[in-house]
């Protein structure tokens, strides 16, 4: 039976591929088997099988699919940004397979009629896992405890008020400590808004030049120094979202050393580009955490590199063209990744040598999914067929046309970057095929 | 041409031969100040939009003269009597300023950023009147002629600025353009007020004030903007008068040629004692005029001015 990109069988074969396991990536060529939609066998070699299809991947990298820890698919509330399906799609496109979403959409996910309303939102799109966290508060206000344990029992994988971080230390430590309970984390946004006040980009020479109000890193270390401890006192696990700065990355290391039960994540975006970004006030570049400098950027990378940071996660935050529009202090901070972030990886960490391929896609993949406890990111016999191939070699250039995301915010337009997604499949089902590809076969 | 770009959005971006042809032509029109009839025809047709999207007196004011003593025909609109206060972006304003063919766009912005914006979205010429905290340009090129007045080739001369670093866009304006003429510049003020990252743009940060204006040529006192502070910068006017403001005590120490400029308007006994405002040492009122003379020369400039057909300045 000849293989068909159209109508993908239930069962088929996926030979000279090279399988990345365990954070490493085979040097001899494999397969994949799957069938109704789980992994039947894997490994090297090319088994024959009477009667099933079989796709020659041509040497292509075959990876887990994709995990990312932190998208702001902005429905319900925002859907001229993002929206469920649009968001799936984007995930699709960049390799995922699985979506931790936020909850700060309008009205907020504080309960679990709407966590079970984002993962019927996301089965009804079918492009990807979404697995939703809920807030801390209700209405993120940071004033009350949410019903965790029905949100939980709903599907909710943490929580968190994202960018409103609680102030409050005593209902940050109880969440703490109830969240335990429950065995999920709490995701926090390290940053004492009482420090950083009306910045709107790193407090550095940039600032300085460029006369706009910088955020400086004490906000950022500061914070998290209180959310560690409390962790340390609740017993609970804290997850650290979006690390920017040097400081951090130490903080993180030696609380992991004393045994304190912290995971964290950086974005593509924070090991990528610095402050300087923003020389021409192009609000493209104005995130939260902000672009840092050259220093943070090298520490998240080592962080990555020894584990310290256990994930790369995009904070994908779409807005539109005509808020990204408005002047560099007023416009929304948030950066799209969800569709570039795997060959931001190749192209920042991969081809300078401080990460091998492998170890890249465990960041994407295994390494995020054990950080959340997530039952997915790995490529092992018996388990859902998410996967991806890879092609880490090809050049593609990001332009505001190439997203499938609702929205085009992201800093890399005009950037040549390396590797590419060229086929998703979640479920042994194909969500994602790239264009040139198609083309090309 | 004494200009290379259409726009003039912040020092940063002249060069000090820019900067010095710019004070020459400025230095032509002030002469133009002591005759009976002051208006000179060659904007005559020509539209001008001042866009203020702040609040300001002094620097629309003297916009306005310059334009009409260049004979342009003006435009005003300020945020209270336009559409942006319905929250239209900045582009969609810069495109129904386009269709309507203007000729310039004086633009005042509380965004840093804004004038590069919009010099970048339309044709015609843009002059910055001022962006957030970043550049002031019209104020920088002005307190520089002022300087040069005095004091000639600017090479050498010890220049301090004095008072609140962090959100003046005069100070950095006067920083680029101090630093490209070979002054030697120097920053005062408490550590709450200077930014880090101010020694990569090449001047010397001192927060005592005494050393800061000991050898000191000229002192550009900032105007202490008292509703951005409150308590957080420094603890009350008395303290920062005490210890930055620019007293009669102050004044003796300088040396004895040292002057003392402010871009207005001034908090009396707050950055500067009244009685040195009023005093000998003071250029303010030179700086008004020399502000009205730049800004002619930079709008005739960009309108294609031929610097030949002014007669040369008198000084």
């Amino acid at each position: 039976m000849d293989w068909s990109w159209e109508r993908i069988p239930s069962e088929f074969l996926v030979t000279n591929v090279r399988l990345c396991r365990q954070g490493v990536l085979g040097r001899r060529r494999g397969f994949l088997h799957v069938r109704k939609g789980r992994l039947e066998a894997l490994g090297v070699g090319a088994p024959t099988l009477e009667g099933i299809p079989v796709l020659d991947a041509g040497g292509l990298v075959c990876a887990p699919g994709l995990v990312d820890l932190h998208a702001h698919f902005r429905e319900p509330g925002f859907e001229e940004k993002e929206t469920i399906a649009t968001g799936s799609r984007a995930a699709a496109a960049g390799g995922f397979t699985a979506v931790v979403t936020m909850p700060d959409t309008d009205p907020t996910i504080d309960n679990s009629g709407m966590v079970r309303y984002l993962i019927d939102r996301g089965r009804e799109a079918g492009l990807c896992r979404i697995y939703p966290t809920g807030a801390i508060s209700p209405g993120r206000k940071g004033e009350a405890m949410t019903e965790f344990g029905d949100m939980v029992a709903a599907g909710a994988v943490g929580f968190t008020d994202e960018s409103h971080p609680v102030t409050n230390g005593n209902l940050l430590g109880n969440a703490l400590k109830y969240a335990a309970m429950l065995g999920v984390p709490i995701i926090t946004h390290p940053e004492d808004q009482s420090i950083s006040g009306r910045g709107v980009m790193h407090g550095g020479y940039w600032a300085t030049r460029l006369g706009l109000p910088g955020m400086s890193r004490a906000a950022e270390d500061a914070a998290l120094f209180r959310d560690i401890e409390l962790a340390r006192a609740a017993k609970g696990h804290l997850h650290v979202a979006h690390v920017s700065t040097k400081g951090a990355v130490g903080i993180i290391r030696r609380a992991k050393d004393e045994g304190i039960h912290v995971t964290a994540a950086a974005t593509p975006h924070h090991f990528s580009l610095d402050h300087a970004r923003c020389r021409d006030y192009s609000p493209l570049f104005k995130t939260n955490p902000p672009l840092r400098e050259t220093d943070d950027l090298n520490a998240i990378a080592e962080g990555l590199a020894d584990g310290t940071i256990d994930a790369i996660a995009t904070d994908h935050a779409p807005h539109t063209a005509t808020e990204k529009e408005y002047q560099f202090d007023q416009a929304p901070f948030g950066v799209i990744g969800l569709e570039t972030a795997l060959a931001v990886g190749i192209t920042w960490l991969v081809r300078s040598g401080l990460l091998d391929l492998g170890q890249l896609i465990a960041c994407l993949s295994e390494r995020p999914a054990r950080a959340l406890n997530l039952p997915v990111g790995k490529l092992e016999e018996g388990a859902e067929a998410d996967f991806v191939l890879i092609d880490p070699d090809r050049t593609w250039t990001v332009a505001s046309g190439s997203f499938q995301s609702r929205s085009a915010n992201s800093p890399y337009l005009g950037e040549t970057l390396t590797g590419k997604v060229t086929a998703t499949f979640l479920r042994g089902r194909l969500t994602w095929r790239d264009e040139a590809d198609s083309e090309s076969r | 041409m004494i200009l290379r770009s259409k726009d003039v959005l912040g020092l940063e971006d002249l060069t000090a031969e820019e900067i010095l042809g710019v004070i020459d032509i400025a230095s032509r029109f002030r002469a133009v100040f002591d005759r009976p009839v002051r208006s000179v025809p060659i904007m005559r047709g020509r539209t001008v939009v001042n866009f203020f999207h702040e609040p300001s007196t002094r620097t629309r004011i003297s916009f306005e003269l310059a334009e009409k003593r260049l004979s342009a025909d003006i435009v005003n609109f300020s945020t209270a009597t336009s559409s942006l206060s319905k929250g239209e972006t900045l582009r969609d304003t810069a495109e129904n300023l386009a269709a309507m063919k203007i000729d310039m766009l004086i633009i005042r912005h509380s965004s840093a950023g804004a004038a590069r914006y919009l010099a970048k979205v339309l044709e015609c010429s843009v002059i910055n009147a001022g962006d957030g905290a970043h550049e002031h340009p019209t104020q920088g090129l002005l307190d520089i002629m002022t300087m040069r007045q005095r004091l000639g080739d600017l090479r050498g001369r010890k220049i301090t600025i004095i008072g609140d670093i962090t959100h003046s866009r005069v100070a950095r304006s006067n920083i680029w353009g101090l630093t490209k003429l070979g002054a030697e510049v120097t920053v005062c003020g408490p550590p709450t007020m200077v930014p880090s990252g101010l020694d990569r743009l090449g001047v010397r940060v001192e927060y005592d004030l005494m050393r800061a204006v000991a050898d000191a040529d000229v002192l550009n006192v900032l105007r202490i903007q008292l509703e951005r502070h409150s308590s957080r910068s420094f603890p009350s006017n008395r303290e920062y008068h005490r210890m930055y403001g620019i007293s009669a005590d102050v004044v003796r120490q300088l040396k004895p040629e040292a002057f003392i400029m402010h871009p207005g308007p001034m908090n009396r006994d707050v950055e500067i004692a009244s009685e040195v405002a009023d005093g000998p040492r003071q250029v303010i009122l030179d700086q008004v005029a020399n502000g009205v003379a730049v800004r002619m020369a930079l709008i005739y400039l960009l309108s294609g001015g031929d610097p030949g057909a002014l007669s040369p300045a008198a000084a």
